[in-house]
């Protein structure tokens, strides 16, 4: 019951903070708004027994993406924007009937089975997504898997830094701008010791 | 299994995935384009690790963590990108960027 009550709290966050990150106007309140949709997941995610990606939600994603996302957000002034600005309203319109019909077809593929396959579970042990379990797969089955995902991390963190790179246009246009300082003459030092 | 069967976690993370569709179209800003897809992330991640309570088998999530960091790369790439736009002074407004149209 009490499952019942955490879980139907926690979808209700989760989706109205998505609609809310769709429809803000200030990119802030979409960035945070999202935080607490990762987080909201992140409860689902217990519920469902995945406890090591409950945490690793929480800690990556909800921890550091999204102060990333969050410094961007204040370096580039987060100003505002209507969330139905641009686009004609043919496109807009489109936009939400694509998504709709989406929904409706996932929902009634998901209808048309449920009482199906898709409710008898498994039974599993209490170890079930524990890290340790997943631990020991990542360095057995998905060995691959793991190390490949450390050379992803590796070249996008490359591309990062590429892309951040000034160009030399860019530079000398710092140079031309950049206020001239005032070097300390031998005048200023010998009034100075006067 | 504590709370609702796995169909609910699907129906959730079908509806997720949907508003993070409606996003991408919808939005014109750059930074909330990429918010969006977040949102569509991680609705895939909630089927993964609901489909891996249905089976019994890990490998669900796992899948999931590995989506994580493909989701960290795609932000420092994404994020790279826009502050490059901005810095040559362009407006971040997807509509503009109209070069690469075919």
């Amino acid at each position: 019951m009490v499952a019942w009550i955490v879980w139907l709290v926690a979808a209700a966050a989760c989706l109205g903070t998505g609609v809310r990150v769709v429809t803000a106007t200030n990119p802030f309140s979409s960035a945070l708004s999202l935080i607490g949709n990762l987080a909201s997941l992140a409860v689902l995610y217990l519920l469902a027994s995945g406890e090591f990606v409950a945490a690793a939600q929480v800690l990556v994603y909800a921890g550091a993406v999204m102060v990333m996302f969050l410094f961007v957000i204040a370096y580039l002034g987060g100003h505002a924007d209507a969330p139905w600005a641009g686009g004609t309203r043919v496109i807009q319109t489109a936009s939400v009937i694509t998504a709709a019909a989406l929904l409706g077809v996932t929902l009634v593929a998901l209808m048309l089975d449920a009482g199906g396959r898709l409710s008898d579970e498994a039974d599993v042990s209490r170890a079930f997504g524990s890290p340790a379990e997943i631990g020991r797969l990542f360095l057995t089955d998905h060995l691959l898997a793991f190390e490949v995902t450390s050379i992803v991390l590796l070249v996008a963190a490359v591309g990062g830094v590429v892309l951040g790179m000034r160009s030399e246009e860019e530079v000398s246009v710092d140079a031309r701008l950049k206020p001239v300082t005032h070097a300390p003459s031998q005048a200023d030092a010998e009034e100075a010791s006067a | 299994m504590l709370g609702p069967g796995v169909p609910w976690y699907l129906a959730i993370s079908a509806m997720l995935f949907s508003i993070g569709v409606a996003g991408v179209l919808l939005r014109r800003s750059p930074l909330v384009v990429l918010l969006s897809l977040e949102i569509m992330l991680n609705s895939a991640n909630l089927a993964f690790v609901g489909f891996s309570r249905l089976f019994g088998e890990l490998d669900g999530q796992v899948f999931a963590l590995s989506v994580m960091a493909v989701a960290a790369a795609e932000v420092c790439v994404g994020l790279g990108l826009i502050v490059a736009m901005a810095r040559r002074n362009l407006v971040l407004d997807v509509d503009r960027f109209t070069e690469l149209r075919g």
